[in-house]
């Protein structure tokens, strides 16, 4: 038994009208104060003014936001009593909204959520995701990623009712998003989409959005990372990064997830420059001991128009793809560019390895690596050295 | 060959289970004990709930317990099943964190630390493999 979900998807000009078309008294907004800077909480408050509900606003989301946060805005919640919840943001606004809900509709502590638990959170509220980067694919996943602080760690968490009731992908949402952002999250839109297409997880149903999220990233995002104001790359990269979301939210993320986390953890490298460094690294791993992930890689780059030829050579095409398109939107190729000092990496090499030896997503390849092959992993990363074992 | 849902079986998992420097080393900081519920269904005409203490690396207990003692421990999780997706994790068929993602495993407790403990789950499941089961009809 497998499932598949899906939110009622909004997208293009203009979709966040589709906000003063919904039924609701009370909406509890949950985002990060950049956004509201930016104005674009004020552009959400207008429509939701039209459909006559009242709005408040929780703007204390800060990046990989941590449990305490997320029971602070529960609190909140509780007091204010909305039917509607509404995260604004990336994926760490998102994810603070799904867990809100739980906090609020459930009345438990964030880490008590668990799948197996029924919940009627809708009996309380309804969730409407808004992303206002295109990588996270929150919008369109049940999937939580919070950070315990004490312990210097992420963890992943989610019920099926964390899936959003709409996502609204407005382009206008997202034309203010710097170059740096642009490029971090579009790379973690790849990874989710590359690593969904060849998770043990994976069903038909998640191939056909992960295949054309590849081949949307592939096309539009160096176009977006060099000209911020073209309106048509930036709709699609919205439309990859939550194809990317179904993708491996109904399946499973991977190793670049697992490695990405594990020094996102420890030296807060923005989540998806960490996963997508580590990608091509372990899309090479998964090349010298997999066939059957060779051949789906192989797929994707014929999909994509990148290579021709046998699977083997299409499969290292697109890791040599994947790393042009990353360094062509300023992403690090090595954890040594990305700034951290070899000594603290390598001090820190146990925590890394114990981290990622822990995550679902290290057990959803068809080649699951043991701690030995995983430090070998994050050392091959620090340098640049190709996994060729 | 032991019957699952049995003490013969539940003592021969233990074993396993200490017997595996794997599992010992995926689950060194691992503290928390468990009732693995087999859920009646067929042959099994009321709920068989077997105890397992899980302490770094180690099994220090095992019990088997009925519905009318099930009060006798207060594990820390509580996980579920029909016997048919008991065997299907066993046989590894499916992996258990996906069974609990997908609510065929039914898990009571704190996710968030069992999904701190992948590695030893899957170990766990290795135990297993290693007790010659006879399932109940």
């Amino acid at each position: 038994m497998q499932f598949f979900g899906v939110p009622f998807t909004v997208f293009g000009d203009d979709a966040l009208q589709y906000l003063n078309t919904i039924l609701g008294k009370r909406a509890f907004i949950i985002t990060d104060k950049n956004i509201v800077k930016l104005g674009l909480i004020e552009l959400i408050g207008a429509e939701l003014k039209q459909a006559n509900i009242d709005w408040k606003v929780f703007d204390e989301v800060e990046p990989d936001p941590s449990i305490q946060t997320v029971i602070k805005s529960a609190t909140l919640a509780k007091d204010f009593k909305p039917d509607l919840i509404i995260g604004v943001g990336g994926g760490s606004c998102m994810d603070a909204a799904k867990s809100t809900l739980v906090c609020y509709g459930a009345n438990i502590a964030p880490l008590d959520m668990s799948p197996s638990d029924f919940y009627n959170l809708r009996a309380t509220a309804r969730l409407i995701c808004i992303p206002t980067t295109s990588g996270t694919g929150s919008e369109a996943t049940w999937a939580i990623v919070l950070t315990d602080t004490e312990n210097q760690r992420k963890i992943a968490l989610g019920s099926y009712e964390t899936l959003p009731d709409i996502a609204i992908l407005d382009p206008r949402m997202v034309m203010s998003m710097p170059p740096q952002i642009t490029g971090d999250t579009g790379m973690d839109a790849l990874c989710h989409a590359i690593e969904g297409y060849t998770a043990t997880w994976r069903t038909s149903f998640t191939d056909g959005p992960g295949l054309m999220a590849i081949r949307i990233v592939f096309e539009n995002l160096k176009k977006a990372y060099d000209n911020g104001k073209d309106e048509e790359a930036r709709k699609q990269m919205m439309c990859a990064a939550s194809m990317g979301g179904t993708c491996f939210g109904n399946g499973m993320a991977g190793l670049g997830h697992s490695t990405g986390h594990a020094i996102g953890g420890l030296f807060h490298m923005p989540h998806g420059r960490a996963v997508g460094l580590y990608l091509p690294y372990t899309m090479e791993y998964l090349i010298n001991g997999s066939e059957e992930t060779t051949r789906r890689y192989a797929e994707i780059a014929r999909f994509c128009n990148l290579a021709e030829g046998d699977d083997k050579s299409c499969a290292l095409q697109l890791v040599k793809a994947v790393r042009e398109l990353a360094r062509s939107v300023g992403q690090p190729l090595t954890v040594r560019d990305a700034g951290i000092k070899r000594e603290d990496y390598m001090n820190a090499m146990a925590g890394l390895v114990e981290r990622a030896v822990n995550e679902a997503m290290t057990i959803a390849v068809t080649r699951v690596p043991e701690a030995d092959d995983l430090e070998k992993i994050f050392i091959c990363a620090y340098d640049g050295t190709p996994c060729n074992f | 060959m032991a019957k699952f849902g049995t003490l013969e079986w539940a003592t021969q998992f233990m074993e396993a289970i200490n017997n595996s420097k794997a599992y010992e080393e995926a689950a060194k900081t691992w503290e928390g004990d468990f009732y693995f519920i087999i859920e009646p269904g067929g042959s099994i005409k009321e709920p068989v709930y077997q105890y397992v203490d899980l302490w770094h690396g180690k099994c220090r207990k095992v019990d088997i317990v009925s519905e009318a003692e099930k009060d006798r421990y207060k594990p820390e999780f509580l996980l579920s099943a029909s016997v048919a997706t008991w065997r299907k994790v066993a046989e590894k068929k499916v992996d258990p964190i996906q069974a609990i993602v997908t609510r065929q495993l039914k898990l009571q407790g704190n996710m968030g630390k069992v999904m701190r403990a992948v590695k030893a789950a899957q170990e766990l499941v290795n135990c297993v493999t290693q007790v010659k089961t006879e399932y109940p009809e």
